[in-house]
C-alpha cells in the first residue's frame, strides 16, 4: 500500500480493478494494521484470579502504565487458561472509574465525606489505636493475667494475600487486640 | 459447583465425558443441577439425616471397606462404659448440663481415657469450646490415647462401629423422606452409587460450599460426611475426600494464617486465660505428645522467636506472656455485639463488608454506628464505609446521619495486580502472584497499610510494660519502590521460617523446640525452601504428571493430596492399580508414587512403635492419619467437639417442621444471641410458614463490592430476586417479574420475583413445604442496588466454630413491595408478636 | 488465505455462567447493554444486538435448564455483506464476517437482511455491529476471547472442518448415551445459508432456543432479482426511447 497511496485502496477503485468486493478489496487501512493488543504489552504479569478459592491463573498485560487485557493463563494446571465471569471482568475490576483513589473521611456527626491525605489519615488512625489501647486496656479479667484490649477490633483477610494476613495478625496480636476475625467464620 | 465455581467443574464435566455420575443435593435447581446427571431437591438444614441414613445403609448392609476401616479408622477403638447416646437420652449425649446449655465431653472418652477430658479447663473441655477450641482443629483432632483398647472383630457392643451402627439406626430412607423430603427410590438410587462407586477399584468423592457449614449444626454436618467417606474407604486417595469449596481467592490461606481470634498460625491455639498458665502448662493441655502434634513445641517457639526475635528467650518462655489471652467467644457476632454495647470503640474492616455480608444487617449497622472510629480498606465504597449515609436505617428513622458520633476513614486499596503475594486456594494451594504495575493514587496494599501503621504506632508508644510487646517486635522487612512499600517476599520468607544459620528451612521436620529456629506459620514451612519462593512456581501444567507438583506449593510440605499413606494397602501396596498414588518401595526402602508421601519417608508399613514412643514415632507404619494422636480416622470423635461425639440431626433454629428423629427440636448447645436486636421467628409459628435459605450467583461475588461495581456483570443479574414455585406464587399472590415482600422477625425486604418450576414444593411429614432462594450480592452502593438479603437472618451459631445459620431459617412471603419509613417498623412489629 | 474458522457450540456442557458474554465485551470494549431485570429465567441480556455479541440464552422446560451461548453464524452466505454498500461489511482471510467500524456509515441495510436478527446499530453512535470472531486476535494465532474464556469447552473454536467432525462425534456419543434430542444447527452447507461458521449442538428444536429452524440468506434470490431489474429496466431504457423517438417524429 505504500506505493499506492490510500487512492489505490480506495475500495471503490479496487472493486473496479477486480478484487473481490466482499473480500480484500473492502478492507480498510485500520483493518490492515490489526493485531491483538497484547501484542503490545510491555510487560506481562502471571497472576491469580481474586475472586473465588478455585485459583485460576491470570496474565495481566500492561502498556503505557495501563492494564490492557486480563485473561486466562493456559499454563495453569488448574484452570488451563480459563475464567469464570467475573474472573472475566476482572480488567473492568481493577479499570473501572467507580473505584476508589482517594482517601476519605467523615467526622463525627458529619453529612458528607471529606478529602484526607494519606499520610495525615495514617497519623490520624496511630493516634486512635494507641490511645483506644490505652483506655480500654485489660491487663487482668477475673484474676487472670490477660493482657489485652477489647476496645480494638478487625475484620478481613478472606480476600488478602497470606503475608498481609499475618502483618495484621503480628501486628494485632502485640497490641492485644484479640477481637480479629475473617470471612471464614462468616 | 458450576454456580459459583465454574471454572473447577471443568473437571467435573470431564469426569462427566469420562463416565462419571453427578448427583447434586440441594434445595435449589441451580446450574449446577441443569447438568447433573441426578438432581435432588432437600430440605434446607436436613442433610445430616440424609447423610446418616447412607451411613445406616453402608453400616447395616455391610458395605463399608472393611480392610480400609479395621487398619486406618477407630472402627475398633472402645468407648467408655460412660457415655450415653441419642438413642438412650432422646436427643441429648451424656454431659449435657442444662443451665449452661454445654457439654462435659469427659464420658465420650476413649475406654480408660475417661480421665485425661474430666478438667473443664482441658481441650475438649467447657472452657475450650467457649473459646471455639474445636476450629482449632485444622490441622489435627484433639488429644486421645495412641494406644486404646479396641476390639479388631469389630463386635464389641462398646467398639466405635457397633455404636455408630446405634447411632444411625433410625437414620432410614422413611425418615429421609420424612424429613428431608426426598423420596425413597431417589435415595435408594444415591445409597447404590456411592457405595458401587467406592473401595478398592473405584473412589467418590464429596463437595460442599456454606450450604453445609452455615447451620448450627454446621461442623456436624462436615462430621457425617466425614463417617460416610472414612467408611467408604474415600479419605488420602486420589479422586475421594470431601472438597471445601470456598468463595474467597484466600478463604483458606486465612484460616492457615489466621485473621481469626481463636488461632495463631498452623492451627494453634489462642492461649486462654483460665485454661492456660504459662508455655508448659499451654503445651501439656494443648493436644497429644503422639502423632505429629507431638512437636507443638517447635511450632509455637519458633512462632514466638520469629515474631519477637532476640527478645524471645528460653529464660522468658520465649515471650509466650506477650500473646494475649482469650477468656470465651470474641468472635464476629460477639464483637458486634460489644459494639453495640459500647465495649468495641475502634474497628478495622478490610475488604469485607459485614453492613450487607454477615447475618442481622441491622445489628451489624448498628455496632457501626456506635464505634468511636472505622476504618474501612476497599476497592470502592462498599456499604459499610457509607452506612451513615445510605444505610437502610436512616430510611426507617432508627438512625440519624447527624447523630451518628463514629468517625470513618475510607481508605483506597490496591488490586490484586497491584501487588504481589500469595493467596492460598481451596486446594491448599499457595500460588504467587506478580505485580503488574503500581496501585493508582493513594491505594495501597494492606501489608502497605500494616507495616507503616505499626511503624507508625511503634514510634508513639512509651516504655510502659504493656507496650513492650509491640516494641520489641521483630517489625523491619525492606522497603522498596517510591511508596516505601515493604516486601512481600521477605514476609513470605519469615512466614517459611529460618534456622540458626539464617537460611530459609526446607520443611516443619527442621523446626527446633528450643527457639534455634523461627517460623511465622509452622505449616507453611517449606514454601521457601533452598531460598527460593516455591509458590511463584510455574511449570506448565501440560508439561508435568497430573498431579502438577511443580505450579505453585501446596502445604503441607507440598502434599497435594493429605493423608495419602491411605492410597496404599496397610501393606505399603495400592490398593489396586487404578487407583496408585503412593506405595512403600522395599527395594529403596522408602515410600513413593506420585505425590509426596504423607508419612515418614523411611517408615516401613510394619513399622510397630515401642513403648513410650512420642510424636510420629509413636505411630504405626499403617498409620496414615498422622497429625492424630493415635494416627487414626476419626469415625466417633472422642473429645474436642462442642455438641457430640457423633453427628445427630436437629431441626435449624427456625424451623416450620417437628424435628420426628428426637425430642430435641434444635441444637442443644447452639450458641443464641437473645437481646433486642435479633429477635428470633418462633419455631413453627404459622405466621412464618416458609423455609427461607440464601445463595449465590455466577455473575455475582459474595456481598457484592467487586461484582455489583462493574457493568459487565451487573448488566448479567441487575436486581435483587426471589425464586419461587409456581405453586407458592399461586398461594401468595406473586407474578413473574413482579415484586415480593419477604418478612422475618428482623425485618422485610423487597424483591422482584422470578417464578420457575425448578423450585419444587416438597412433601415433608405429610404436607407441602415451600422454599424460597434469595441470593444475597445486593445493597445500597454500586451500579445496581436492592435490599440486604442477609438482613432477614438472625444471629444463631454452631457452638463449635461459630459459625452463623445463614442457610436455613423461615419466612413470610407477601406481593408487592414493602413499606418504607415507620411503616416498615410496624410491619415486622406486627410479624414478630403475631 | 487461511483455513476457515468457526465456532462449535455445544450446549450439552454449557453451564451458562455467561463468561463468553463478559470476555467478549472486555476484548472488544463492548459497552453494557442496561441493568434491566427481564424475569426471563437468568437472562438479562435478552438477544444478540450492538452491545450483546455472545448472548446465553436460558430455557426452563419441566425438569430441564437449557442453556447456549448464541453468536453471529459467520455464514457461508451472508446476507448482511451482500447488501452492505459500503464494504464495511467483509469477509476476512479466515472465512469470518466482520464489520469495519472506520467504514460503516450506519445505514442499516444489514440489519433486516441478517435472517438470525444478529447485527444491529448502536443507538449511541449509529453504526453497526456484531461479532468479529475477535478478528484482530485471529490475526495473532490467538483464539476468540470468548472460546478461550470458556470454563467447560462449550464453545470450541478452530479449523471448521475440524469442528464438523468434532461435532459429528458428539453428536454420536450423545444419541449412543440416549440423548436423542441432540442435533446440530447450522453445521450442514446444504442448509439456507450454504452453513454457518458458527454451528450449535442442540439439545431441542432450534426455536426454543429462539433460532430460525431453517434459516435463508435473504439475498439468495438477488441474482434473480438483479435480472428481472436488469430486464425491466432495459425495457424501461427501450420505452424512454422509444417515447423520445416517438417525440421527435
Amino acid at each position: 500500500m505504500a506505493d499506492g497511496g490510500w487512492i489505490s485502496r480506495w475500495p471503490v477503485l479496487r472493486q473496479l480493478r477486480g478484487e473481490d468486493g466482499r473480500r480484500d478489496a473492502a478492507r480498510s487501512a485500520r483493518t490492515d494494521a490489526l493485531r491483538p493488543r497484547t501484542e503490545q504489552a510491555e510487560t506481562i504479569a502471571r497472576s491469580v484470579c481474586p475472586y473465588c478459592a478455585v485459583g485460576c491463573g491470570q496474565l495481566v498485560y500492561v502498556e503505557d502504565g495501563k492494564v490492557t487485557q486480563i485473561e486466562g493463563d493456559p499454563d495453569s494446571p488448574i484452570s488451563r487458561g480459563r475464567l469464570c465471569p467475573k474472573g472475566s471482568a476482572s480488567k473492568q475490576l481493577v479499570t473501572h472509574p467507580g473505584r476508589q483513589t482517594r482517601v476519605l473521611y467523615r467526622r463525627p456527626y458529619g453529612t458528607e465525606w471529606e478529602p484526607l491525605d494519606l499520610e495525615t489519615a495514617m497519623d490520624m488512625i496511630a493516634d486512635r489505636v494507641v490511645r483506644t489501647r490505652r483506655e480500654t486496656w485489660e491487663e487482668t479479667h477475673e484474676g487472670k493475667e490477660v493482657r489485652r484490649t477489647l476496645g480494638i477490633a478487625g475484620l478481613g483477610g478472606a480476600t488478602l494475600d497470606n503475608e498481609e494476613n499475618y502483618l495484621m495478625k503480628k501486628l494485632y496480636t502485640a497490641l492485644g487486640a484479640i477481637q480479629v476475625e475473617n470471612q471464614a467464620r462468616i | 459447583m458450576a454456580e459459583c465455581h465454574p471454572v473447577g467443574f471443568q473437571w467435573v464435566m470431564e469426569a462427566r465425558l469420562r463416565g462419571a455420575k453427578v448427583f447434586h443435593i440441594d434445595p435449589r435447581f441451580s446450574r449446577t443441577s441443569a447438568v447433573a446427571d441426578r438432581y435432588l431437591p432437600i430440605r434446607a438444614g436436613t442433610d445430616i439425616v440424609l447423610l446418616g441414613a447412607l451411613i445406616n445403609h453402608v453400616l447395616s448392609n455391610e458395605l463399608y471397606f472393611r480392610e480400609y476401616v479395621l487398619a486406618y479408622t477407630n472402627a475398633a477403638t472402645l468407648v467408655s462404659e460412660r457415655f450415653r447416646d441419642t438413642e438412650d437420652l432422646d436427643g441429648l449425649f451424656s454431659g449435657f448440663d442444662p443451665e449452661t446449655r454445654r457439654y462435659d465431653p469427659s464420658s465420650w472418652a476413649y475406654e480408660g481415657d475417661e480421665g485425661a477430658t474430666t478438667d473443664e479447663m482441658r481441650e475438649g473441655g467447657v472452657c475450650h469450646a467457649e473459646a471455639a477450641g474445636s476450629d482449632s482443629y485444622g490441622a489435627r483432632g484433639a488429644g486421645a490415647s495412641a494406644t486404646p483398647p479396641t476390639d479388631p472383630t469389630l463386635r464389641h457392643p462398646r467398639c466405635v462401629l457397633q455404636v455408630l451402627k446405634r447411632h444411625f439406626a433410625r437414620y432410614t430412607p422413611e425418615m429421609v423422606a420424612e424429613l428431608c423430603g426426598i423420596p425413597p427410590e431417589d435415595f435408594a438410587e444415591l445409597a447404590e452409587a456411592i457405595t458401587a462407586n467406592s473401595g478398592r477399584e473405584r473412589t467418590t468423592a464429596w463437595v460442599y460450599s456454606v450450604g453445609w457449614t452455615q447451620h448450627s449444626v454446621g461442623a456436624q454436618y462436615i462430621r457425617a460426611a466425614a463417617i460416610l467417606q472414612l467408611l467408604l474407604g474415600n479419605i488420602g486417595r486420589p479422586g475421594g475426600g470431601i472438597m471445601a469449596l470456598r468463595g474467597h481467592a484466600s478463604i483458606q490461606g486465612s484460616t492457615d494464617i489466621p485473621t481469626l481470634f481463636n488461632l495463631l498460625p498452623g492451627y494453634l491455639a489462642m492461649p486462654h486465660a483460665q485454661r492456660h498458665e504459662g508455655l508448659a502448662h499451654y503445651l501439656e493441655t494443648e493436644g497429644a505428645d503422639t502423632g505429629y502434634w507431638g512437636h507443638r513445641r517447635s511450632y509455637l517457639v519458633s512462632l514466638l522467636k520469629a515474631w519477637w526475635g532476640d527478645a524471645a528467650t528460653e529464660d522468658n518462655d520465649f515471650c509466650f506472656g506477650y500473646l494475649p489471652r482469650l477468656t470465651g467467644d470474641h468472635g464476629h457476632y460477639t464483637t458486634v455485639m460489644g459494639q453495640i454495647d459500647g465495649t468495641v470503640k475502634g474497628y478495622f474492616v478490610i475488604g469485607e463488608n459485614p453492613a450487607v455480608g454477615s447475618a442481622n444487617g441491622k445489628a451489624q449497622r448498628l455496632g457501626l454506628a456506635n464505634l468511636d472510629w472505622l476504618v474501612v480498606r476497599d476497592l470502592t465504597l462498599v456499604e459499610t464505609a457509607t452506612f451513615w449515609k445510605n444505610g437502610p436505617e436512616l430510611e426507617t428513622g432508627e438512625l440519624r446521619t447527624e447523630d451518628i458520633a463514629t468517625e470513618v476513614f475510607f481508605l483506597p486499596a490496591a488490586s490484586h495486580v497491584e501487588k504481589e503475594g500469595t493467596f492460598t486456594n481451596t486446594q491448599r494451594l499457595l500460588q504467587w502472584r506478580e505485580k503488574a504495575l503500581d496501585p493508582p493514587g493513594e491505594c495501597r496494599s494492606d501489608l502497605w497499610f500494616y507495616y507503616h501503621l505499626g511503624k507508625r504506632i511503634r514510634q508513639r508508644l512509651g516504655d510502659d510494660e504493656i507496650d513492650r510487646p509491640a516494641k520489641e517486635l521483630t517489625w523491619d522487612y525492606p522497603e522498596e519502590g517510591e511508596h516505601r512499600e515493604p516486601s512481600a517476599a521477605a514476609v513470605l520468607r519469615e512466614i517459611n521460617g529460618t534456622g540458626p544459620d539464617g537460611r530459609a528451612l526446607s520443611s516443619y521436620r527442621e523446626l527446633a523446640p528450643d527457639g534455634s529456629t523461627r517460623c511465622g506459620c509452622w505449616i507453611y514451612c517449606g514454601v521457601y525452601a533452598d531460598e527460593v519462593n516455591q509458590a511463584a512456581r510455574r511449570e506448565p501444567g501440560s508439561r508435568q504428571s497430573w498431579v502438577a507438583p511443580e505450579w505453585g506449593w501446596a502445604w503441607p510440605a507440598n502434599r497435594r493430596i493429605l493423608y495419602n499413606r491411605a492410597s496404599a494397602d496397610p501393606d505399603g501396596r495400592p490398593w489396586s492399580a487404578r487407583k496408585a498414588y503412593v506405595w512403600w518401595d522395599a527395594d529403596r526402602g522408602e515410600w513413593t508414587g506420585h505425590d509426596v508421601p504423607d508419612f515418614d519417608l523411611r517408615k516401613p508399613p510394619d513399622y510397630e512403635p515401642p513403648e513410650g514412643a512420642r510424636a510420629e514415632a509413636a505411630l504405626a507404619g499403617t498409620d496414615p492419619f498422622i497429625m492424630q494422636s493415635d494416627g487414626k480416622g476419626w469415625l466417633y470423635v472422642p473429645s474436642g467437639l462442642s455438641d457430640g461425639p457423633m453427628p445427630a440431626h436437629y431441626e435449624p433454629h427456625e424451623s416450620p417442621v417437628l424435628n420426628t428423629l428426637y425430642g430435641r427440636q434444635a441444637n442443644p448447645a447452639r450458641r443464641i444471641y437473645d437481646r433486642p436486636e435479633n429477635p428470633y421467628n418462633p419455631s413453627g409459628a404459622a405466621r412464618f410458614p416458609y423455609v427461607f435459605t440464601t445463595s449465590r450467583l455466577t455473575e455475582h461475588h459474595t456481598a457484592g463490592g467487586m461484582s455489583r461495581t462493574l457493568a459487565y456483570l451487573a448488566e448479567l443479574q441487575p436486581e435483587l430476586f426471589c425464586e419461587v414455585s409456581p405453586q407458592l406464587a399461586g398461594e401468595v399472590g406473586l407474578v413473574n417479574g413482579g415484586w415480593a415482600t419477604i418478612v422475618t422477625s428482623r425485618t422485610a425486604i423487597e424483591l422482584r420475583v422470578l417464578v420457575t418450576d425448578r423450585v419444587r414444593p416438597l412433601r415433608v411429614q405429610r404436607q407441602i413445604i415451600h422454599q424460597v432462594v434469595v441470593p444475597y450480592h445486593w445493597g445500597h452502593e454500586g451500579l445496581v442496588t436492592g435490599d440486604v438479603a442477609n438482613d432477614l437472618l438472625p444471629v444463631v451459631l454452631d457452638p463449635n466454630v461459630y459459625i452463623q445459620e445463614s442457610k436455613a431459617g423461615t419466612c413470610a412471603v407477601l406481593p408487592g413491595r414493602r413499606p418504607r419509613g415507620q411503616a416498615l417498623l410496624d410491619l415486622i412489629e406486627e410479624y414478630r408478636h403475631g | 488465505m487461511a483455513e476457515r474458522v468457526g465456532f462449535f457450540t455445544d450446549s450439552s456442557v454449557c453451564i451458562g455462567c455467561k463468561a463468553c458474554e463478559v470476555a467478549c465485551k472486555e476484548w472488544n470494549g463492548v459497552p453494557d447493554d442496561g441493568f434491566v431485570f427481564r424475569a426471563t429465567s437468568y437472562d438479562n441480556t435478552g438477544q444478540l444486538g450492538a452491545d450483546t455479541w455472545r448472548h446465553v440464552a436460558f430455557i426452563e422446560q419441566d425438569g430441564r435448564w437449557l442453556m447456549s451461548s448464541d453468536v453471529c453464524k459467520h455464514c457461508t452466505n451472508a446476507a448482511c455483506l451482500d447488501v452492505c454498500p459500503t464494504g464495511a461489511l467483509f469477509r476476512t482471510e479466515f472465512d469470518t464476517v466482520v464489520v469495519q467500524p472506520d467504514i460503516c456509515n450506519g445505514c442499516g441495510y444489514c440489519v433486516p437482511a441478517c435472517p438470525f436478527g444478529v447485527i444491529e446499530r448502536r443507538e449511541r453512535d449509529g453504526r453497526a455491529w456484531k461479532c468479529t470472531m475477535c478478528y484482530d486476535r485471529l490475526r495473532g494465532g490467538l483464539e476468540p476471547a470468548c472460546a478461550k474464556a470458556c470454563p467447560t469447552d462449550s464453545i470450541q473454536f478452530g479449523p471448521l472442518d475440524e469442528l464438523r467432525e468434532r461435532a459429528a462425534a458428539r453428536l454420536e456419543r450423545l444419541h449412543a448415551d440416549g440423548v436423542d434430542e441432540a442435533r446440530l444447527y447450522g453445521e450442514s452447507p446444504e442448509d439456507g445459508v450454504g452453513g454457518t461458521g458458527a454451528f450449535f449442538l442442540l439439545l431441542d428444536e432450534p426455536e426454543v432456543y429462539g433460532l430460525p429452524p431453517e434459516p435463508v440468506v435473504t439475498t439468495r434470490d438477488l441474482p434473480q432479482m438483479w435480472r428481472w431489474a436488469g430486464g425491466a429496466s432495459i425495457a424501461l431504457v427501450g420505452a424512454v426511447a422509444a417515447c423520445f423517438l416517438g417525440s421527435r417524429r
